[in-house]
């Protein structure tokens, strides 16, 4: 009993183990798998992410060129990540910022970056 | 005296997870306890039907936070053991370190749970505070903090570099220290040994009979450890099992406490033998055939049978978790128990319901 007295007194001393958030907010890790962003300038709507992804939250629309993710479907895998060619498909490492509604992501392309010959879907 | 019938959960303080017991009780003894699962049933199995073998990774990694490498290893080497996948060796020692800091994430939230169960908080504060250090190496290490998704069919998604690798046995170092710490106040105090020890005897033999795994097993003085069979680079690293004699809920306190430094020196190992080399095969074609596969979790021995038949989808995969084996000694355990410790024991197989019933 004594020995975890000990413990209970180092804690009283030593800094605290929790930060007061959100006042204080840790610096991301480097890998960390986050938000999902699309750069949407260089994709080209081949539609791998959407077929690939494990928890189909991803729909793209290649003939209005408009690509979604549902955050609140996404489980964070980076499968997509992977899997994209033009590799515009990014993980920021900040974490997406909760919200009360179910909002979709939405990027919308220009005609100019539609799927050219050669980058047929896998 | 009358018998009374009262119900434990499946909401109940000390369960992460709702199972539901009808405890029979003769004044506090109870006589009989009926379980009832069914609560967090969510048919990943029947999702086969419309993932494909590869996505199926990532379904199966969600069967069970807490041991979520081990399931995804384990679907991935059936997979390639079906389709005749030789794994890298870099590979496969990647998914050692992984699955060992996974196994002590979990011991070690599993230790802080039955700490509360026993209502020492500041030792479940404490031992939760080591666990944060692991979760962070997991998010630095691997991009998530539960969840890591690191395992596909024929290697490993992402790399340690060696930078990497020092930040990782420092932190563990730090961690087995701040373990150390907590020792005699696990093994030794007085209020902690008046509530789990001789509560929840398992005999050797009635722990065969009834066919438990894991370390519930291993308290009853049976060597048995599925890493024994040398699946991903297990064959290559030095360890026993860890074994207690006595069957009771402190035995079982032990093995798992024992285990945590076991999973340390199983990761410095790793580290440094780790060959270089590229982290996964190319897979071409599609699964044909059925196979078994075994591994070794945080709660015992997990088990997955894949049948394919040359398609995108697979055409069956059963998986029977450790819980699911542990179950029928809690029943046999319960009986002739006080109603104040039935926490302590239910607690003490470490059971994850929502892996159970998948």
């Amino acid at each position: 009993m004594f020995k975890m007295t000990r413990n209970i007194v180092r804690n009283f001393v030593t800094k605290r183990a929790t930060r007061p958030y959100p006042c204080k907010v840790r610096t991301p890790f480097e890998r960390t798998r986050g938000a999902i962003h699309n750069d949407i300038e260089q994709c080209t709507f081949c539609g791998v992410c959407a077929v690939k992804c494990p928890s189909q939250c991803i729909t793209v629309d290649r003939q209005r060129l408009i690509w979604t993710c549902d955050p609140f479907a996404c489980v964070y895998c980076g499968i997509c990540e992977g899997v994209c060619p033009e590799k515009c498909l990014k993980q920021k490492e900040e974490s997406p910022v909760s919200t009360g509604e179910r909002r979709k992501i939405v990027f919308r392309g220009k005609e100019e970056n539609r799927r050219k010959p050669g980058n047929e879907p896998a | 005296m009358a018998q009374t019938v009262i119900p434990f959960g499946p909401q109940h303080p000390v369960l992460p997870e709702p199972i539901h017991l009808k405890l029979s009780v003769e004044d506090e003894m109870i006589t009989e306890a009926v379980p009832a699962l069914g609560f967090v049933h969510r048919g990943l199995e029947k999702l086969i039907d419309f993932r494909d073998f590869h996505q199926m990774v990532q379904v199966v990694e969600r069967i069970c936070g807490i041991c979520s490498v081990m399931h995804g290893m384990c679907y991935a080497q059936g997979i390639e053991e079906t389709m005749r996948i030789e794994v890298p060796g870099r590979a496969r020692f990647l998914r050692v370190i992984w699955a060992e800091l996974h196994r002590m994430q979990s011991h070690l939230l599993w230790l802080g749970l039955f700490a509360d169960s026993f209502g020492f908080e500041s030792l479940f504060m404490e031992i939760w505070k080591i666990r944060e250090k692991i979760l962070d190496i997991n998010e630095a290490t691997a991009g998530n903090r539960i969840i890591v998704s690191v395992n596909v069919i024929g290697g490993v998604r992402r790399d340690l570099t060696q930078q990497q690798m020092g930040w990782i046995l420092s932190e563990l170092t730090g961690i087995e220290r701040h373990m150390k710490r907590l020792e005699t106040t696990l093994m030794d105090d007085y209020t902690i040994r008046k509530r789990i020890v001789g509560k929840g005897v398992l005999a050797q033999s009635q722990a065969r009979d009834l066919g438990v795994v894991g370390p519930t097993l291993r308290a009853s003085s049976v060597a048995q450890d599925v890493r024994q069979l040398g699946y991903a680079a297990y064959k290559e690293l030095d360890f026993e099992p860890v074994i207690e004699k006595d069957g009771d809920c402190f035995a079982r306190s032990r093995v798992r406490f024992r285990e945590i430094f076991q999973s340390i020196d199983l990761v410095r190992q790793a580290v440094s033998k780790i060959p270089d080399g590229p982290l996964a095969t190319k897979v071409k074609g599609r699964p044909d055939g059925e196979t078994v596969c075994r591994v070794e979790q945080p709660r015992g021995e997990v088990f997955y049978y894949i049948k394919a038949s040359g398609q995108k989808r697979l055409e069956r995969l059963r998986i029977r978790t450790p819980t699911f084996a542990n179950l029928p000694a809690l029943i046999a355990m319960l009986p002739g128990m006080w109603l104040s410790d039935v926490p302590v024991v239910v607690l003490s197989i470490d059971p994850c319901i929502s892996c159970t019933e998948r």
